[in-house]
Protein backbone atom coordinates (compact mmCIF):
# COMPACT_ATOMS: atom_id res chain seq x y z
CA UNK A 1 0.00 0.00 0.00
CA UNK A 2 1.05 3.67 -0.60
CA UNK A 3 1.68 6.23 2.00
CA UNK A 4 -1.08 8.28 -0.56
CA UNK A 5 -3.67 5.23 0.16
CA UNK A 6 -2.69 4.96 4.13
CA UNK A 7 -3.09 8.62 4.64
CA UNK A 8 -6.52 8.08 2.71
CA UNK A 9 -7.91 5.39 4.25
CA UNK A 10 -6.96 6.93 7.50
CA UNK A 11 -8.15 10.23 6.75
CA UNK A 12 -11.45 8.66 6.18
CA UNK A 13 -11.93 6.58 8.92
CA UNK A 14 -11.45 3.12 6.68
CA UNK A 15 -8.55 2.14 8.14
CA UNK A 16 -7.06 3.05 11.85
CA UNK A 17 -3.50 4.34 12.45
CA UNK A 18 -2.98 1.91 15.21
CA UNK A 19 -3.77 -0.93 12.96
CA UNK A 20 -0.93 0.53 10.27
CA UNK A 21 1.11 0.57 12.78
CA UNK A 22 1.02 -2.77 14.09
CA UNK A 23 1.19 -4.17 11.09
CA UNK A 24 4.55 -2.45 9.81
CA UNK A 25 6.21 -3.39 13.38
CA UNK A 26 4.85 -6.84 12.87
CA UNK A 27 6.85 -6.89 9.15
CA UNK A 28 9.85 -5.23 11.50
CA UNK A 29 9.83 -7.98 13.95
CA UNK A 30 9.73 -10.92 11.49
CA UNK A 31 12.61 -9.81 9.29
CA UNK A 32 14.49 -7.10 10.90
CA UNK A 33 16.79 -9.29 12.43
CA UNK A 34 18.00 -10.71 8.63
CA UNK A 35 18.16 -6.99 7.29
CA UNK A 36 19.33 -4.87 10.36
CA UNK A 37 17.94 -1.36 8.75
CA UNK A 38 17.31 0.15 12.34
CA UNK A 39 19.39 1.27 15.24
CA UNK A 40 16.52 1.64 16.95
CA UNK A 41 12.50 0.34 16.43
CA UNK A 42 10.75 3.13 18.16
CA UNK A 43 7.67 0.29 18.79
CA UNK A 44 6.31 2.31 21.81
CA UNK A 45 6.30 5.69 20.46
CA UNK A 46 4.81 4.69 17.29
CA UNK A 47 2.13 3.35 19.01
CA UNK A 48 1.47 6.46 21.17
CA UNK A 49 1.87 8.28 17.78
CA UNK A 50 -0.30 6.55 15.64
CA UNK A 51 -3.18 6.52 18.69
CA UNK A 52 -2.58 10.80 18.60
CA UNK A 53 -3.65 10.48 14.77
CA UNK A 54 -6.15 7.92 15.62
CA UNK A 55 -7.59 10.44 17.83
CA UNK A 56 -7.52 13.48 15.91
CA UNK A 57 -9.51 11.51 12.93
CA UNK A 58 -12.11 10.99 15.39
CA UNK A 59 -12.50 14.10 16.78
CA UNK A 60 -12.70 15.63 13.09
CA UNK A 61 -9.75 17.37 13.31
CA UNK A 62 -7.80 17.33 10.50
CA UNK A 63 -5.00 14.51 10.47
CA UNK A 64 -2.75 15.38 8.16
CA UNK A 65 -1.48 14.46 4.37
CA UNK A 66 0.82 11.79 6.04
CA UNK A 67 -1.50 10.81 8.36
CA UNK A 68 -1.17 7.44 9.59
CA UNK A 69 1.71 6.71 7.41
CA UNK A 70 4.94 5.20 9.24
CA UNK A 71 8.44 6.73 8.47
CA UNK A 72 11.93 5.30 8.71
CA UNK A 73 14.08 8.39 9.73
CA UNK A 74 18.24 8.23 9.11
CA UNK A 75 19.53 8.18 12.68
CA UNK A 76 21.49 11.59 12.05
CA UNK A 77 18.27 13.30 12.76
CA UNK A 78 17.89 14.44 15.88
CA UNK A 79 14.46 13.23 18.03
CA UNK A 80 13.66 14.93 21.16
CA UNK A 81 13.95 12.15 23.75
CA UNK A 82 14.89 9.16 21.38
CA UNK A 83 18.44 8.25 21.06
CA UNK A 84 20.62 9.67 18.09
CA UNK A 85 23.91 8.07 17.04
CA UNK A 86 24.70 8.83 13.75
CA UNK A 87 25.94 5.19 13.89
CA UNK A 88 28.80 6.41 15.69
CA UNK A 89 30.38 5.08 19.00
CA UNK A 90 31.11 8.86 20.07
CA UNK A 91 27.42 9.43 19.79
CA UNK A 92 26.05 6.49 21.53
CA UNK A 93 23.88 7.15 24.26
CA UNK A 94 22.91 10.49 23.41
CA UNK A 95 19.30 11.76 23.31
CA UNK A 96 19.09 15.04 21.43
CA UNK A 97 17.18 17.79 23.45
CA UNK A 98 14.79 18.94 20.15
CA UNK A 99 13.65 17.94 17.52
CA UNK A 100 14.72 18.07 13.74
CA UNK A 101 12.14 20.70 11.50
CA UNK A 102 11.88 17.50 9.69
CA UNK A 103 10.82 15.74 12.28
CA UNK A 104 8.54 18.19 13.44
CA UNK A 105 7.00 18.37 9.87
CA UNK A 106 6.44 14.78 9.36
CA UNK A 107 4.70 14.91 13.31
CA UNK A 108 3.05 17.55 12.49
CA UNK A 109 1.63 16.13 9.03
CA UNK A 110 0.40 12.74 11.24
CA UNK A 111 3.64 10.85 9.94
CA UNK A 112 4.62 7.91 12.71
CA UNK A 113 7.83 7.01 13.19
CA UNK A 114 8.41 4.09 13.37
CA UNK A 115 12.42 3.61 13.94
CA UNK A 116 15.57 5.37 13.55
CA UNK A 117 17.69 3.47 10.29
CA UNK A 118 21.25 2.29 10.22
CA UNK A 119 24.04 4.57 8.22
CA UNK A 120 27.27 4.94 7.41
CA UNK A 121 29.19 6.74 10.45
CA UNK A 122 28.58 9.57 10.11
CA UNK A 123 27.37 9.84 6.59
CA UNK A 124 30.59 8.84 5.33
CA UNK A 125 30.24 5.87 2.59
CA UNK A 126 28.35 4.43 0.08
CA UNK A 127 27.71 0.82 1.88
CA UNK A 128 26.29 0.89 5.36
CA UNK A 129 29.45 -0.72 6.21
CA UNK A 130 31.16 2.41 7.88
CA UNK A 131 28.54 1.66 10.74
CA UNK A 132 29.93 1.32 13.97
CA UNK A 133 26.50 -1.03 14.63
CA UNK A 134 27.05 -3.10 11.77
CA UNK A 135 25.86 -3.43 8.00
CA UNK A 136 22.38 -2.92 6.91
CA UNK A 137 21.52 -5.72 4.02
CA UNK A 138 20.26 -5.59 0.64
CA UNK A 139 16.80 -7.18 0.94
CA UNK A 140 17.22 -7.96 -2.86
CA UNK A 141 19.51 -10.09 -1.69
CA UNK A 142 20.51 -9.80 1.80
CA UNK A 143 24.56 -10.95 0.39
CA UNK A 144 25.06 -7.42 -1.07
CA UNK A 145 25.02 -4.02 0.79
CA UNK A 146 22.21 -1.82 0.22
CA UNK A 147 24.29 1.02 -0.67
CA UNK A 148 25.15 4.05 1.20
CA UNK A 149 24.66 5.97 3.49
CA UNK A 150 21.47 5.64 3.79
CA UNK A 151 21.37 2.45 3.67
CA UNK A 152 18.83 1.76 6.38
CA UNK A 153 16.56 3.75 4.95
CA UNK A 154 16.85 2.40 1.85
CA UNK A 155 16.29 -0.99 3.23
CA UNK A 156 13.56 -0.33 5.27
CA UNK A 157 11.56 0.68 2.25
CA UNK A 158 12.41 -1.58 0.28
CA UNK A 159 11.61 -4.17 2.94
CA UNK A 160 7.96 -2.72 3.18
CA UNK A 161 9.27 -1.61 6.96
CA UNK A 162 7.89 1.62 6.33
CA UNK A 163 6.77 3.18 2.80
CA UNK A 164 8.53 6.27 3.57
CA UNK A 165 11.69 7.17 4.52
CA UNK A 166 14.18 10.23 5.56
CA UNK A 167 17.63 10.10 4.43
CA UNK A 168 20.70 12.74 3.93
CA UNK A 169 22.26 12.83 0.91
CA UNK A 170 25.92 14.88 0.71
CA UNK A 171 27.72 12.81 -2.37
CA UNK A 172 24.79 10.60 -3.72
CA UNK A 173 23.60 9.10 0.33
CA UNK A 174 19.88 9.10 -1.15
CA UNK A 175 20.05 8.11 -4.41
CA UNK A 176 22.54 5.43 -4.79
CA UNK A 177 21.13 3.32 -1.84
CA UNK A 178 17.74 4.45 -3.68
CA UNK A 179 19.17 2.49 -6.84
CA UNK A 180 20.71 -0.25 -4.99
CA UNK A 181 17.42 -1.49 -3.32
CA UNK A 182 14.87 -0.75 -6.26
CA UNK A 183 13.31 2.63 -4.66
CA UNK A 184 12.79 5.94 -5.25
CA UNK A 185 15.64 8.38 -3.58
CA UNK A 186 15.46 12.18 -3.97
CA UNK A 187 18.00 14.92 -3.58
CA UNK A 188 16.31 18.01 -3.48
CA UNK A 189 18.09 21.48 -4.49
CA UNK A 190 20.04 23.13 -1.83
CA UNK A 191 18.21 24.70 0.78
CA UNK A 192 15.08 23.10 -0.13
CA UNK A 193 14.69 21.16 3.27
CA UNK A 194 15.56 22.67 6.44
CA UNK A 195 18.77 21.50 7.67
CA UNK A 196 18.08 22.04 11.56
CA UNK A 197 18.18 18.87 13.48
CA UNK A 198 20.59 17.18 10.77
CA UNK A 199 23.80 16.54 12.57
CA UNK A 200 26.08 17.62 10.21
CA UNK A 201 29.02 15.57 7.50
CA UNK A 202 29.61 18.41 4.76
CA UNK A 203 26.72 21.84 5.61
CA UNK A 204 27.59 23.04 1.93
CA UNK A 205 26.58 19.68 0.45
CA UNK A 206 24.30 18.11 2.90
CA UNK A 207 20.43 18.03 1.88
CA UNK A 208 17.96 15.82 3.60
CA UNK A 209 15.48 14.01 0.82
CA UNK A 210 13.22 11.59 1.19
CA UNK A 211 12.85 7.64 0.01
CA UNK A 212 9.01 5.87 -1.41
CA UNK A 213 7.95 2.93 -3.13
CA UNK A 214 6.21 5.31 -5.95
CA UNK A 215 6.97 8.70 -7.14
CA UNK A 216 4.19 10.56 -5.95
CA UNK A 217 4.61 9.06 -2.52
CA UNK A 218 8.18 10.70 -2.65
CA UNK A 219 6.74 14.08 -3.79
CA UNK A 220 4.01 14.29 -1.17
CA UNK A 221 7.12 13.49 1.91
CA UNK A 222 9.23 16.24 -0.03
CA UNK A 223 6.04 18.55 -0.21
CA UNK A 224 5.69 18.11 3.44
CA UNK A 225 9.21 18.43 4.84
CA UNK A 226 10.06 21.19 2.89
CA UNK A 227 9.77 25.28 2.88
CA UNK A 228 11.77 27.76 4.27
CA UNK A 229 12.99 27.58 7.54
CA UNK A 230 14.05 30.33 9.98
CA UNK A 231 16.22 27.96 11.87
CA UNK A 232 18.36 26.88 9.11
CA UNK A 233 20.05 30.06 7.60
CA UNK A 234 20.71 28.56 4.51
CA UNK A 235 17.00 27.57 3.99
CA UNK A 236 15.89 28.60 0.65
CA UNK A 237 12.74 31.59 1.67
CA UNK A 238 10.28 29.87 -0.33
CA UNK A 239 7.22 27.71 0.85
CA UNK A 240 7.95 24.05 -0.93
CA UNK A 241 7.16 23.55 -4.52
CA UNK A 242 4.25 22.09 -5.50
CA UNK A 243 5.35 18.48 -7.43
CA UNK A 244 2.09 16.48 -6.61
CA UNK A 245 -0.30 18.38 -9.09
CA UNK A 246 2.01 18.14 -12.33
CA UNK A 247 2.84 15.11 -11.74
CA UNK A 248 0.92 14.03 -14.75
CA UNK A 249 1.92 15.94 -17.28
CA UNK A 250 4.60 14.13 -19.05
CA UNK A 251 7.60 15.13 -21.01
CA UNK A 252 6.39 15.82 -24.03
CA UNK A 253 8.48 18.55 -25.44
CA UNK A 254 11.04 18.32 -22.93
CA UNK A 255 14.44 18.21 -23.86
CA UNK A 256 16.42 16.16 -22.03
CA UNK A 257 20.53 15.32 -22.26
CA UNK A 258 22.37 12.01 -21.57
CA UNK A 259 25.61 13.42 -19.65
CA UNK A 260 28.31 12.05 -21.48
CA UNK A 261 30.91 12.04 -18.90
CA UNK A 262 28.60 10.26 -16.42
CA UNK A 263 27.38 7.57 -18.70
CA UNK A 264 29.96 5.77 -20.84
CA UNK A 265 33.53 4.95 -19.56
CA UNK A 266 33.14 2.92 -15.93
CA UNK A 267 29.44 2.62 -16.37
CA UNK A 268 28.64 -0.94 -16.11
CA UNK A 269 26.92 -2.58 -19.54
CA UNK A 270 23.90 -4.42 -18.23
CA UNK A 271 23.61 -0.61 -16.07
CA UNK A 272 24.12 0.81 -19.25
CA UNK A 273 21.64 -0.94 -21.46
CA UNK A 274 18.56 0.06 -19.28
CA UNK A 275 19.86 3.53 -19.68
CA UNK A 276 19.50 3.53 -23.18
CA UNK A 277 15.93 1.64 -22.40
CA UNK A 278 15.13 5.20 -20.23
CA UNK A 279 16.12 7.16 -22.97
CA UNK A 280 13.85 5.09 -25.57
CA UNK A 281 10.80 5.98 -23.17
CA UNK A 282 11.41 9.35 -22.70
CA UNK A 283 11.97 9.49 -26.47
CA UNK A 284 8.42 7.37 -26.68
CA UNK A 285 6.82 10.02 -24.78
CA UNK A 286 7.31 13.09 -26.81
CA UNK A 287 10.74 14.34 -25.29
CA UNK A 288 13.72 15.35 -27.44
CA UNK A 289 16.65 13.22 -26.26
CA UNK A 290 20.40 13.98 -27.15
CA UNK A 291 24.15 13.66 -25.61
CA UNK A 292 25.00 16.65 -23.57
CA UNK A 293 28.59 16.94 -22.30
CA UNK A 294 29.76 18.51 -18.82
CA UNK A 295 33.40 18.35 -19.02
CA UNK A 296 34.05 19.27 -15.61
CA UNK A 297 31.87 16.54 -13.86
CA UNK A 298 35.29 14.51 -14.55
CA UNK A 299 36.53 16.57 -11.90
CA UNK A 300 33.57 16.22 -9.67
CA UNK A 301 34.89 12.89 -7.37
CA UNK A 302 38.17 14.35 -6.62
CA UNK A 303 36.65 17.49 -6.03
CA UNK A 304 34.59 16.08 -3.59
CA UNK A 305 37.30 14.25 -1.90
CA UNK A 306 38.64 17.35 -0.73
CA UNK A 307 35.74 19.41 0.00
CA UNK A 308 33.52 17.00 1.88
CA UNK A 309 36.50 15.77 3.87
CA UNK A 310 37.74 19.60 4.16
CA UNK A 311 33.56 20.31 5.76
CA UNK A 312 34.03 17.50 7.95
CA UNK A 313 37.06 17.79 9.87
CA UNK A 314 35.92 21.77 10.56
CA UNK A 315 32.20 20.17 11.49
CA UNK A 316 33.14 16.72 13.57
CA UNK A 317 35.64 18.81 15.75
CA UNK A 318 32.77 19.30 17.86
CA UNK A 319 32.69 15.79 18.79
CA UNK A 320 35.47 16.71 21.51
CA UNK A 321 34.37 14.69 24.85
CA UNK A 322 32.81 18.01 26.26
CA UNK A 323 29.02 18.65 25.79
CA UNK A 324 27.71 15.51 24.96
CA UNK A 325 28.86 11.62 24.24
CA UNK A 326 31.47 9.74 24.74
CA UNK A 327 34.76 11.05 27.03
CA UNK A 328 37.82 9.05 27.06
CA UNK A 329 39.61 10.96 30.26
CA UNK A 330 43.36 12.02 30.13
CA UNK A 331 45.68 14.28 32.15
CA UNK A 332 45.05 17.38 30.67
CA UNK A 333 41.84 18.62 27.73
CA UNK A 334 44.07 18.15 25.22
CA UNK A 335 44.74 14.23 25.79
CA UNK A 336 40.90 14.01 26.75
CA UNK A 337 40.37 14.98 23.29
CA UNK A 338 42.74 12.86 21.68
CA UNK A 339 41.52 9.95 23.33
CA UNK A 340 38.10 10.20 22.93
CA UNK A 341 38.47 10.74 19.30
CA UNK A 342 40.57 7.85 18.68
CA UNK A 343 38.19 5.66 20.93
CA UNK A 344 34.80 7.08 19.56
CA UNK A 345 35.60 7.49 15.24
CA UNK A 346 35.76 4.73 13.29
CA UNK A 347 38.37 4.04 10.59
CA UNK A 348 36.39 6.16 7.43
CA UNK A 349 35.43 9.04 9.71
CA UNK A 350 38.99 9.16 10.62
CA UNK A 351 40.47 8.66 7.04
CA UNK A 352 38.27 11.74 6.02
CA UNK A 353 38.77 14.33 9.19
CA UNK A 354 42.97 13.43 8.14
CA UNK A 355 42.26 14.15 4.52
CA UNK A 356 40.19 16.89 5.40
CA UNK A 357 42.80 18.48 7.95
CA UNK A 358 45.28 18.38 5.34
CA UNK A 359 43.60 19.63 2.43
CA UNK A 360 42.90 22.48 4.65
CA UNK A 361 46.60 22.89 6.44
CA UNK A 362 49.19 25.85 6.04
CA UNK A 363 51.06 24.97 2.49
CA UNK A 364 48.21 22.22 1.01
CA UNK A 365 45.49 24.90 1.34
CA UNK A 366 45.61 26.27 -2.36
CA UNK A 367 46.63 23.36 -4.15
CA UNK A 368 44.00 21.43 -2.73
CA UNK A 369 40.98 23.14 -1.22
CA UNK A 370 41.56 26.00 -2.99
CA UNK A 371 41.37 24.08 -6.48
CA UNK A 372 38.59 21.82 -5.58
CA UNK A 373 36.45 25.10 -5.00
CA UNK A 374 37.37 26.52 -8.12
CA UNK A 375 36.66 23.11 -10.07
CA UNK A 376 32.99 23.57 -8.55
CA UNK A 377 32.66 26.77 -10.23
CA UNK A 378 33.17 24.68 -13.37
CA UNK A 379 30.91 22.70 -12.48
CA UNK A 380 28.18 24.84 -11.70
CA UNK A 381 29.39 26.69 -15.38
CA UNK A 382 29.43 23.25 -17.37
CA UNK A 383 25.89 22.30 -15.93
CA UNK A 384 24.61 25.95 -16.94
CA UNK A 385 25.67 25.39 -20.57
CA UNK A 386 24.36 22.18 -20.48
CA UNK A 387 20.86 23.45 -19.02
CA UNK A 388 20.68 26.36 -21.72
CA UNK A 389 20.40 23.70 -24.18
CA UNK A 390 17.90 20.94 -21.72
CA UNK A 391 15.81 20.88 -19.07
CA UNK A 392 16.57 18.06 -17.81
CA UNK A 393 19.33 15.60 -17.84
CA UNK A 394 19.96 11.91 -17.63
CA UNK A 395 22.94 9.43 -16.40
CA UNK A 396 22.86 6.28 -14.48
CA UNK A 397 22.42 6.29 -10.72
CA UNK A 398 25.60 4.37 -9.99
CA UNK A 399 27.99 2.53 -11.98
CA UNK A 400 27.11 -1.06 -11.30
CA UNK A 401 24.27 -2.75 -9.38
CA UNK A 402 25.02 -3.27 -5.46
CA UNK A 403 27.86 -5.18 -4.74
CA UNK A 404 28.66 -7.65 -1.99
CA UNK A 405 29.51 -7.05 1.50
CA UNK A 406 33.37 -6.63 1.97
CA UNK A 407 33.83 -6.32 -1.67
CA UNK A 408 35.35 -2.50 -1.73
CA UNK A 409 35.71 -2.30 2.01
CA UNK A 410 40.05 -2.63 1.99
CA UNK A 411 40.23 0.34 -0.95
CA UNK A 412 38.52 2.98 -0.44
CA UNK A 413 38.72 4.93 -3.77
CA UNK A 414 37.32 1.92 -5.09
CA UNK A 415 33.86 2.30 -2.70
CA UNK A 416 34.81 5.96 -3.57
CA UNK A 417 33.45 5.64 -7.31
CA UNK A 418 30.45 4.29 -6.58
CA UNK A 419 29.11 7.88 -6.30
CA UNK A 420 30.75 9.34 -9.35
CA UNK A 421 27.16 10.08 -11.14
CA UNK A 422 25.42 11.62 -8.06
CA UNK A 423 28.17 13.70 -6.83
CA UNK A 424 28.52 16.69 -9.67
CA UNK A 425 24.54 17.63 -8.07
CA UNK A 426 26.20 18.33 -4.60
CA UNK A 427 28.81 20.30 -6.25
CA UNK A 428 26.28 22.43 -7.98
CA UNK A 429 23.33 22.31 -5.27
CA UNK A 430 21.13 20.65 -8.04
CA UNK A 431 18.33 18.67 -7.56
CA UNK A 432 18.70 14.83 -8.84
CA UNK A 433 16.46 11.61 -8.06
CA UNK A 434 16.90 8.03 -8.78
CA UNK A 435 14.00 6.08 -10.49
CA UNK A 436 14.00 2.19 -10.24
CA UNK A 437 15.06 1.17 -13.96
CA UNK A 438 14.68 -2.85 -14.49
CA UNK A 439 17.12 -4.92 -13.42
CA UNK A 440 20.74 -5.73 -14.17
CA UNK A 441 22.16 -9.09 -15.41
CA UNK A 442 22.44 -10.76 -11.99
CA UNK A 443 18.83 -9.64 -10.89
CA UNK A 444 19.77 -6.87 -9.04
CA UNK A 445 17.64 -3.48 -9.56
CA UNK A 446 18.97 -0.35 -11.88
CA UNK A 447 18.53 3.06 -10.97
CA UNK A 448 18.06 6.32 -13.54
CA UNK A 449 18.49 9.77 -12.31
CA UNK A 450 17.06 12.27 -13.53
CA UNK A 451 18.86 15.54 -12.58
CA UNK A 452 17.52 19.61 -12.85
CA UNK A 453 19.24 22.66 -12.58
CA UNK A 454 18.10 24.60 -8.96
CA UNK A 455 14.65 24.15 -7.81
CA UNK A 456 13.59 22.35 -11.12
CA UNK A 457 12.22 19.56 -8.98
CA UNK A 458 8.25 20.01 -10.76
CA UNK A 459 9.93 19.01 -14.08
CA UNK A 460 12.11 16.04 -12.47
CA UNK A 461 9.38 14.72 -10.84
CA UNK A 462 7.45 14.65 -14.21
CA UNK A 463 10.07 12.42 -16.17
CA UNK A 464 10.94 10.39 -13.07
CA UNK A 465 6.76 9.57 -13.21
CA UNK A 466 7.14 8.78 -17.32
CA UNK A 467 9.66 6.41 -16.48
CA UNK A 468 7.58 4.96 -13.45
CA UNK A 469 4.64 4.43 -15.81
CA UNK A 470 6.52 2.44 -18.41
CA UNK A 471 8.07 0.07 -15.61
CA UNK A 472 4.44 -0.06 -14.46
CA UNK A 473 3.00 -1.45 -17.60
CA UNK A 474 6.11 -3.43 -18.27
CA UNK A 475 5.51 -5.25 -14.97
CA UNK A 476 1.60 -5.33 -15.91
CA UNK A 477 2.38 -6.68 -19.56
CA UNK B 1 52.35 17.79 -5.04
CA UNK B 2 55.49 16.30 -6.49
CA UNK B 3 56.57 14.94 -2.76
CA UNK B 4 54.51 11.93 -1.56
CA UNK B 5 52.38 12.14 1.80
CA UNK B 6 55.19 10.98 4.61
CA UNK B 7 54.64 9.43 8.02
CA UNK B 8 55.69 12.38 9.47
CA UNK B 9 52.95 14.45 7.87
CA UNK B 10 50.38 11.84 8.86
CA UNK B 11 51.49 12.10 12.87
CA UNK B 12 51.09 15.98 12.42
CA UNK B 13 47.68 16.07 11.23
CA UNK B 14 46.38 13.49 13.52
CA UNK B 15 48.03 15.62 16.41
CA UNK B 16 45.99 18.78 14.34
CA UNK B 17 43.10 16.72 14.18
CA UNK B 18 42.91 15.74 17.50
CA UNK B 19 43.43 12.44 16.87
CA UNK B 20 45.61 9.68 19.25
CA UNK B 21 46.27 7.17 15.77
CA UNK B 22 47.77 4.50 16.89
CA UNK B 23 51.48 3.02 15.30
CA UNK B 24 48.94 0.31 12.82
CA UNK B 25 46.35 3.22 11.91
CA UNK B 26 49.33 5.44 11.10
CA UNK B 27 50.94 3.15 8.75
CA UNK B 28 47.78 2.74 6.83
CA UNK B 29 46.56 6.05 6.78
CA UNK B 30 50.04 7.33 5.45
CA UNK B 31 49.40 4.54 2.43
CA UNK B 32 46.08 5.18 1.97
CA UNK B 33 45.88 9.04 2.21
CA UNK B 34 48.69 9.12 -0.01
CA UNK B 35 47.22 7.10 -2.69
CA UNK B 36 43.82 9.16 -2.15
CA UNK B 37 45.77 12.58 -2.68
CA UNK B 38 47.45 10.41 -5.89
CA UNK B 39 43.89 11.18 -7.49
CA UNK B 40 43.32 14.68 -6.18
CA UNK B 41 46.84 15.62 -7.99
CA UNK B 42 44.88 15.77 -11.60
CA UNK B 43 42.60 18.61 -9.77
CA UNK B 44 45.72 20.08 -8.42
CA UNK B 45 47.09 20.33 -11.26
CA UNK B 46 44.77 22.30 -13.01
CA UNK B 47 45.32 25.67 -14.58
CA UNK B 48 42.27 27.56 -13.54
CA UNK B 49 43.92 30.28 -11.63
CA UNK B 50 41.14 32.32 -13.13
CA UNK B 51 38.47 30.86 -11.87
CA UNK B 52 36.89 32.14 -9.03
CA UNK B 53 36.41 29.90 -5.84
CA UNK B 54 32.94 28.31 -4.96
CA UNK B 55 32.25 27.84 -1.11
CA UNK B 56 28.70 27.11 -1.21
CA UNK B 57 26.16 26.48 -3.36
CA UNK B 58 23.70 29.47 -2.36
CA UNK B 59 24.63 33.26 -2.45
CA UNK B 60 24.89 33.33 1.34
CA UNK B 61 23.72 36.57 3.24
CA UNK B 62 23.61 37.32 6.84
CA UNK B 63 19.95 36.59 8.19
CA UNK B 64 18.73 39.11 10.53
CA UNK B 65 16.04 39.15 12.77
CA UNK B 66 14.63 41.29 15.83
CA UNK B 67 16.52 41.01 18.90
CA UNK B 68 13.68 39.04 20.81
CA UNK B 69 13.81 36.38 23.23
CA UNK B 70 12.63 33.23 22.19
CA UNK B 71 12.64 29.26 24.70
CA UNK B 72 16.00 28.21 24.45
CA UNK B 73 17.36 24.51 24.86
CA UNK B 74 16.45 23.35 28.81
CA UNK B 75 19.89 23.69 30.68
CA UNK B 76 19.13 20.98 32.82
CA UNK B 77 17.65 18.80 29.80
CA UNK B 78 21.15 19.69 27.84
CA UNK B 79 23.63 19.12 30.93
CA UNK B 80 21.82 15.78 31.64
CA UNK B 81 23.91 14.76 28.31
CA UNK B 82 27.32 15.96 29.34
CA UNK B 83 29.94 13.16 30.07
CA UNK B 84 31.00 15.60 33.44
CA UNK B 85 29.47 18.19 34.91
CA UNK B 86 30.01 20.36 38.18
CA UNK B 87 27.85 23.52 38.95
CA UNK B 88 25.19 23.78 36.03
CA UNK B 89 28.60 23.64 33.76
CA UNK B 90 30.13 21.35 31.57
CA UNK B 91 33.58 20.07 33.82
CA UNK B 92 36.42 19.14 32.05
CA UNK B 93 40.58 18.04 32.96
CA UNK B 94 42.82 20.69 33.21
CA UNK B 95 43.72 23.00 30.69
CA UNK B 96 46.91 24.34 31.78
CA UNK B 97 50.07 22.45 32.12
CA UNK B 98 52.11 22.41 35.93
CA UNK B 99 54.26 25.32 35.06
CA UNK B 100 51.11 27.68 33.65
Amino acid sequence: MTALDIAASVRSGERSAVEVVEEHLARIAASESDIHAFNLVMGEQARAAAAAVDARVSAGEEAGPLAGVPVALKDNLCTRGVPTTCSSKILEGWVPPYDATVVTRLIKAGAVPVGKTNLDEFAMGSSTENSAFGPTKNPRDPRRVPGGSSGGSAAAVAAGFAPLAVGSDTGGSIRQPAAFCGVVGVKPTYGAVSRYGLIAFASSLDQIGPFAHTVADAALLLEVMGGHDPADSTSIAEPAASLSASLTEGVNGLRIGIVTELSGRGIAPDVAARLGEAVAVLTAAGAEVDEVSVPAAIHGLPAYYLIAPAECSSNLARYDGVRYGLRVDGPDVEAMNGATREAGFGAEVKRRIMLGTYALSAGYYDAYYGKAQKVRTLIIRDFGAAYAEFDLLLSPTAPTTAFELGAKTADPYSMYLSDVCTIPSNLAGHPAMSVPFGTGDDGLPVGVQVLAPALGEPTMFRAAAVLEGAMNERGAA
Amino acid sequence: MSERLTRDDVVYVAHLARLDLDAAEIDLFTEQLASILDHAADVAALDIADVPPTAHPLPLVNVLRDDEVTPSLDRDEVLAQAPAVQDHRFRVPRILGEAQ
